[in-house]
């Protein structure tokens, strides 16, 4: 199967909703009023696009039927699609540093799916042939260190990591050595779930971050922020937080082989379009990964076109 | 501030534009319903709940009269507020223990949702109260999920049952009934794997772990940032294995956790607890005022307020209270509520407690402890006199003070000014000296500009 269609596979369950909700608009005649295009904003509020990232897609589909003078339903479907996936921007793919080391961190709030995407890229680059290193800085929560290490199992990617409690800057700086020693070209990072409006934790991410730039000047380090996709509007606050603190370079939206259809993503890149998303998470196995599509993405929120 | 994204903050625009008028006209609801609207989307409440609650709101205040102590925007508020506790107060918050002796107690929801946790805090909840619980993980998916229980509940003295090696959730669930049965213990709670229920497969197993340990309460653990989609999630699981109640985690952040109030809606089934941090012991018993409060985004003021009361020194403050009931709120007083204010601990962390602050504005707002300090530093360049009578301040009083005080004009200006907002509002609250109406004394933190509601 190839990678586009996985990627539509995982948002089959899905995709039901809006466009359930798009056919029960019983479109009359195949033209929208006024009306239905309401209801058609409506159900991407209802799909967790948040209000101004819906009215900024609305006013897109409704600017182009008074422009081109049609509100035929299939015109207003591709419309919707399009305005979505500009908001969405070009695909843009996680890039590593071909000739130096990759550190990449991964940060987000608690059970946003850290620790199971650090095994499903430390299986995937490993499965590229690139030599991978895991470094368990989740030091905090119960059995976060053990969680890893299965995944370790799976990838075959080896794991550093201190006890229990430890500082987990200290972790992070063996593992840039060790990944110095082995020549590792991928360090995989996965630090402990906090909520971004807690001070002292937020600090502590930013320490991390400072260590990784002193320790390795010379690696390429990209922080990546985990997004669950069943998140609301807070996903807005968590992306800023994050930022501010740990410099994110992308985003990584999980969980959405489940009941949401992540709308959310289209929020976030409406308000803080400067963030990527590169990856998306569709279950919990170790394949279960895939690059984020926004084209498809933006097409899943729609119906199929009707057959005749 | 303009840190409060609050319904009140939302709608002090429009009260601005009725002011002087005696009633609210069609077209100030409208304005001020459309707010409403949008303050309860960006608290993830489900949009079917925000349209009916709208048309609810609406019906009540149809040609309201304003009434002389609240602005008409407070007034919405407090209707609003209502109608939101109203639906929050759904049902039996207690946890119902069976009149057999053996309660089961099944935790389900979505992948990271806090059940593992949360079947930790309850186990010691439980314990405390003088039960004999027994945990057990029938998680067979997530790796070391066992094992994280196990941990959590070492601690507390718990038993955990669980079979590493076995992949059959069913027959582990069975086998935990069996040996807590054999313990005689009194409470089993069972903690489930994470799952979507649009799985299929896995929503057959918990089927299947349902119709073996028969559980008494059936509870859904949800996650306070959870979005949109709370309400389907709720009624598929409700479908499936039944609910009886629901728990919402991670409250210690900035959620405002509309979902809370679109399940109450749309399943009229009961808050049992919420979790508010990661460490077992904190959980906390549910109150929908508080929870209406944090969904309107006026913050969890309460806890600020029992936090500030913590610390505040309780014959000071009934001085305070007294002078102020007599109208005698001096900056001599508002000199020693920055010293109360201070004992409580960082002002950022405080502000940042409270959820629906923009954590942004709040980065670039010099809420700042210094200002605090500079503040204190101008009272305490004043005399005795000054601080008594502010009305003495003219120009170059002011002058001298921002040069003892080592700060600026603008300063010294900026604080007078924020003394007699302070005094006023705290008039208003307390119904002293003022022909206003008495108000519950639900009040502002004294000193840092007041909180709306
Ligand atoms: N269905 C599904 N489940 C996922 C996905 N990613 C992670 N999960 C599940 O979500 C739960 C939490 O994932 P973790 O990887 O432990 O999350 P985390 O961010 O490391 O959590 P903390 O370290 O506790 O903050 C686990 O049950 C995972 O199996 C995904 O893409 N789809
Ligand atoms: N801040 C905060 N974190 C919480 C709270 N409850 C749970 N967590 C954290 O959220 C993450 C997920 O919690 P778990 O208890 O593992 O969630 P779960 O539902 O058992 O996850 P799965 O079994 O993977 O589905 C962990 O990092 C917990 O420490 C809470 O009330 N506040
Ligand atoms: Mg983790
Ligand atoms: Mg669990």
């Amino acid at each position: 199967m190839s990678l586009l269609n996985r990627f539509r596979k995982g948002l089959e369950k899905t995709r039901n909703f809006i466009s359930e909700g798009i056919r029960q608009l019983q479109v009359a005649l195949g033209h929208y009023d006024e009306e239905m295009l309401d209801e058609l904003e409506m159900l991407l509020v209802q799909a967790d696009l948040g209000v101004p990232a819906a009215t900024q897609v609305m006013d897109r589909v409704r600017a182009a039927i008074r422009s081109e003078r049609n509100d035929r339903e299939d015109f207003v479907h591709a419309r919707l699609a399009a305005a979505v996936q500009e908001i969405l921007g070009p695909k843009r793919e996680l890039r590593l540093a071909p000739d130096r080391l990759n550190i990449l961190l991964l940060v987000g709030v608690n059970g946003s799916g850290k620790t199971t995407t650090a095994g499903k890229l430390a299986l995937r680059y490993g499965r590229e042939g690139k030599r991978v290193l895991l470094a368990a800085a989740d030091t905090f929560r119960a059995a976060a260190i053990e969680q890893l290490e299965v995944w370790s199992e799976r990838s075959g990617a080896p794991m550093i990591r201190h006890a229990t409690g430890a500082d987990p800057a200290a972790v992070v700086f063996d593992a840039i050595s060790a990944a110095r020693a082995r020549s590792a070209d991928v360090l995989i990072v996965d630090t402990a779930g906090r909520l971004q409006t807690k001070q002292n934790l937020m600090a502590e991410l930013a320490k991390i971050r400072r260590i990784i730039g002193r320790e390795a000047p010379d690696a390429l380090c990209q922080t990546l922020l985990t997004l669950d996709a069943t998140t609301g509007q807070n996903a807005l606050s968590q992306a800023r937080l994050f930022s501010e603190a740990a410099e994110v370079n992308g985003l990584i939206l999980t969980k959405l082989d489940g009941n949401s259809k992540g709308g959310i993503a289209v929020a976030v890149a409406w308000t803080l379009p400067e963030i990527p998303i590169l990856l998306a998470g569709l279950g919990e196995g170790a394949e279960d990964l895939m690059d984020f599509d926004p084209e498809a993405f933006a097409r899943s929120l729609l119906p199929e076109p009707r057959n005749g | 501030m303009a840190l409060f994204e609050s319904l009140t903050g939302r709608l002090q625009a429009i009260t601005e534009r009725m002011r002087g008028r005696t009633r609210v006209t069609e077209q100030d609801l409208k304005a001020m319903t459309r707010e409403i609207r949008l303050a309860l989307l960006e608290a993830d409440v489900n949009y079917q709940v925000v349209r009916d609650l709208v048309a609810d709101i609406n019906e009540r205040c149809a040609g309201m009269e304003v009434m002389e102590s609240l602005t008409p925007g407070q007034q919405v508020v407090k209707y609003v507020h209502e109608a939101i506790v109203d639906l929050l107060s759904i049902g039996n918050n207690k946890l119902a223990l069976s009149p057999s002796g053996f309660t089961v107690i099944m935790l389900y929801g979505l992948q990271g949702s806090g059940k593992t946790t949360m079947a930790a805090k309850l186990a010691r909840h439980l314990k405390e109260t003088g039960r004999r619980p027994l945990l057990t993980s029938v998680d067979v998916h997530r790796p070391a999920a066992a094992l994280q229980l196990e941990i959590l509940a070492q601690p507390l003295g718990v038993e955990v049952y669980s079979e590493p090696q076995n992949r059959d959730a069913v027959e582990i669930a069975r086998n935990a009934v069996a040996r807590a049965r054999y313990l005689m213990r009194d409470v089993l709670i069972v903690d489930t794997a994470g799952r979507m229920t649009v799985d299929n497969e896995l929503m057959d197993e918990l089927k299947a772990i349902a119709a073996v340990v028969k559980p008494t309460q059936k509870l859904l653990i949800v996650d306070a940032m959870i979005g949109q989609e709370a309400v389907n999630i709720a009624l598929a699981f409700d479908q499936a294995v039944g609910l009886d109640g629901y728990i919402m985690t991670k409250l210690d952040g900035d959620a405002r956790g509309g979902a809370a109030l679109s399940i109450a809606k749309m399943t009229g089934k009961p808050i049992k607890f919420i979790g508010t941090g990661e460490r077992v012991e904190d959980i906390e018993a549910y109150d929908p005022e508080r929870m209406a409060s944090r969904i309107l985004g006026m913050g969890d003021v309460l806890s600020l307020i029992e936090k500030a009361s913590r610390h505040l020194d309780e014959k000071k403050a009934q001085q305070t209270l007294e002078r102020l009931q007599k109208n005698q709120f001096s900056l001599q007083d508002m000199l020693e509520q920055f010293e109360q204010v201070q004992k409580m601990g960082s002002l950022r962390d405080l502000v940042g407690m409270i959820p629906g602050v923009n954590q942004k504005k709040l980065a670039e707002t010099d809420v700042d402890d210094s200002i605090v300090d500079r503040n204190m530093a101008i009272i305490r360049s004043m005399t005795p006199r000054e601080r008594e009578n502010p009305k003495l301040l003219n120009a170059s009083r002011r002058r001298r003070i921002a040069l003892g005080s080592g700060t600026t004009v603008q300063q010294v200006n900026q604080l007078v000014n924020q003394y007699e907002q302070t005094a006023r509002m705290m008039r208003s609250f307390t119904g002293g000296g003022s022909k206003r109406g008495r108000r519950r004394g639900r009040g502002g933190l004294p000193g840092m500009g007041g909180f709306p509601f």
